[in-house]
């Protein structure tokens, strides 16, 4: 393991760097996912079929393509960014789509029995919402959010090797392939990086799930 | 549209017309958007029909020759992505009903052995794509196994390696879903006719826990044929590698990226649709062997 314990410093940067961008595109991906969860069961019947174009489109398309569509298509209009802001960009409209549907699936998941009960004692609408259906849905969304935003951090991976720089894989290819190091222990090294973050991601979340679980 | 019920309340005439001004309000903001992009594209020339020709018109000179290489790209995504998915099925069904068989047998022995494969399974559902696919890319040829001789093309086995490590482990965890879900009454009717654990697992359990897994098995599938364009990173030939090289020579990477992405959709819809009809097959057959003759 010496390759690593010699560059455990640039190994150090690439974790935190890689956690900082995991954790600006999980803020930015929930907030998108949210407004396209509203759309999608909004009373309003074009903000709906973008919605449901919208998590269409993007999740039978993969990830790479959504990534060089930003970074080489939007210069060619003009648009200029650093491959960071565009792999940012990227990987929340991507996760968005994901997001969206862990979201629809918690509201689908209460039944409708609840809001009826909700009006027959006379809730408003957004009490009705506040107090019934959202902390329901919200609660059964869970699971599937936090798996989302695991598959996240794992596909944050891809901006490593696509050209931004200082993420945990852009330090493994640049010594390995650059410097020349053995790839055996520096790709461990890598790989102990996302596990650091992944793994105990998924403990919590299962302890998480276990403690919201609704029995219906 | 369950999600409707649940969220409001049958639409009075003043909800509807509040509806019909947002329906309004929301095409005509679209309408401007669509303007813009539509007008910016334009100023930069994204229209000009030489971008487009290459990829659309039959009659280009390179038309033939541009979808002759797209074809190479998609038929090597394909075999990267059947033999993953194939690979993925086999390991992940092994895993999983392994798992289970030693969680539940008898002998202490068997059952501490279960805590290096729970370790494994859990190790390899927490390492991204990329760096496995690395891993196997530039680790397996520095200890020996060199693939690059392999049929199906140079780099196509350290794609289905990097993909098969994680897919199999996280279809063995939905195996693993599927088979808690099912009755108790399953695997004791199948241990009281004298069915040895590994029969009930293979004749009972595992065939209705695929079908009851069928949806979250197929949202893998996808994830799989999705994945396989992560092998452009290492050079694999695929079809978003293909899609680059050829933007590159006719410099239009908005209309060439469209068409690849394109084609990835239209290939995920077709395995979705496949999926379907599979399940409704399986539902009808199901129905028939459950429903009582009386």
């Amino acid at each position: 393991m010496d390759p690593v314990l010699d560059n455990l410093d640039l190994f150090w940067s690439g974790f935190r760097n890689s956690v900082g961008f995991m954790a600006l595109a999980a803020v930015g991906s929930v907030a998108l996912g949210t407004v396209i969860a509203a759309f999608r069961v909004s009373p309003v019947a074009p903000l709906r079929f973008f919605g449901t174009a919208y998590v269409t489109v993007v999740r039978n398309c993969p990830l790479t393509i959504v990534l060089f569509f930003f970074a080489f298509g939007l210069p060619e209009i003009g648009i200029n960014r650093s491959f960071y802001t565009f792999a940012l960009v990227a990987l929340v409209v991507y996760t968005a789509a994901f997001v969206c549907e862990a979201l629809r699936s918690g509201i689908n998941s209460v039944s409708a029995g609840q809001a009826e009960a909700a009006r027959a004692i006379g809730l408003r609408f957004g009490q009705s919402m506040t107090e019934i259906v959202l902390p329901q849905a919200f609660r059964s969304a869970i699971p599937p959010l936090g798996s989302v935003l695991i598959a996240m951090c794992k596909n944050s991976a891809v901006v490593g090797v696509f050209g931004v720089s200082g993420h945990l894989m852009s330090v493994a290819r640049q010594l390995n392939s650059g410097e020349g190091l053995p790839a055996l222990p520096i790709y461990t090294g890598t790989a102990i990086g996302f596990l650091i973050i992944t793994v105990p991601a998924g403990i919590l979340l299962g302890r998480i799930e276990r403690k919201v679980a609704i029995v219906r | 549209m369950s999600a409707e019920v649940v969220l409001y309340d049958l639409p009075g005439p003043r909800a509807r017309r509040r509806a019909l001004i947002g329906t309004v309000v929301v095409l005509a903001l679209a309408a401007a958007l669509a303007y813009v992009v539509v007008r910016r594209l334009a100023d930069r020339g994204q229209f000009e029909a030489e971008l487009w020709t290459p990829l659309i018109s039959p009659t280009h000179e390179n038309f033939v020759r541009v979808w002759e290489l797209l074809g190479q790209g998609l038929l090597a995504t394909l075999m990267a992505a059947a033999l993953a998915i194939v690979a993925s099925l086999a390991i992940g069904t092994l895993l999983g009903s392994t798992r289970i068989l030693l969680s539940a047998s008898p002998k202490a022995g068997l059952r501490a052995l279960r805590l290096p494969l729970v370790g494994g399974i859990e190790l390899f559902r927490g390492l991204p794509v990329v760096p496995a696919t690395y891993f196997a890319y530039t680790v397996l040829p520095e200890l020996g196994l060199d693939f690059r001789g392999w049929p199906g093309g140079n780099l196509m086995w350290y794609v289905v390696i990097g993909l098969t490590a994680y897919n199999s482990v996280v279809i063995a965890e939905i195996l693993r879903a599927g088979v808690a879900s099912l009755p108790r009454g399953q695997a004791e009717a199948a241990r009281a006719i004298g069915m040895t654990e590994g029969v009930a697992m293979r004749l009972v359990l595992l065939p209705q826990a695929f079908r009851v897994m069928l949806p979250a098995l197929i949202s893998q599938l996808v994830v799989i044929l999705k994945d396989t364009s992560l092998g452009y990173f290492i050079g694999y030939q695929e079809t978003l590698w293909r899609g680059l090289r050829l933007s590159q020579n006719f410099d239009n990477p908005i209309q060439t990226l469209l068409v690849v992405g394109l084609l990835f959709i239209g290939l995920n819809y077709l395995l979705s649709l496949g999926a379907v009809r599979l399940e409704r097959r399986l539902s009808r057959t199901m129905s028939g062997a459950v429903s009582p003759t009386v």
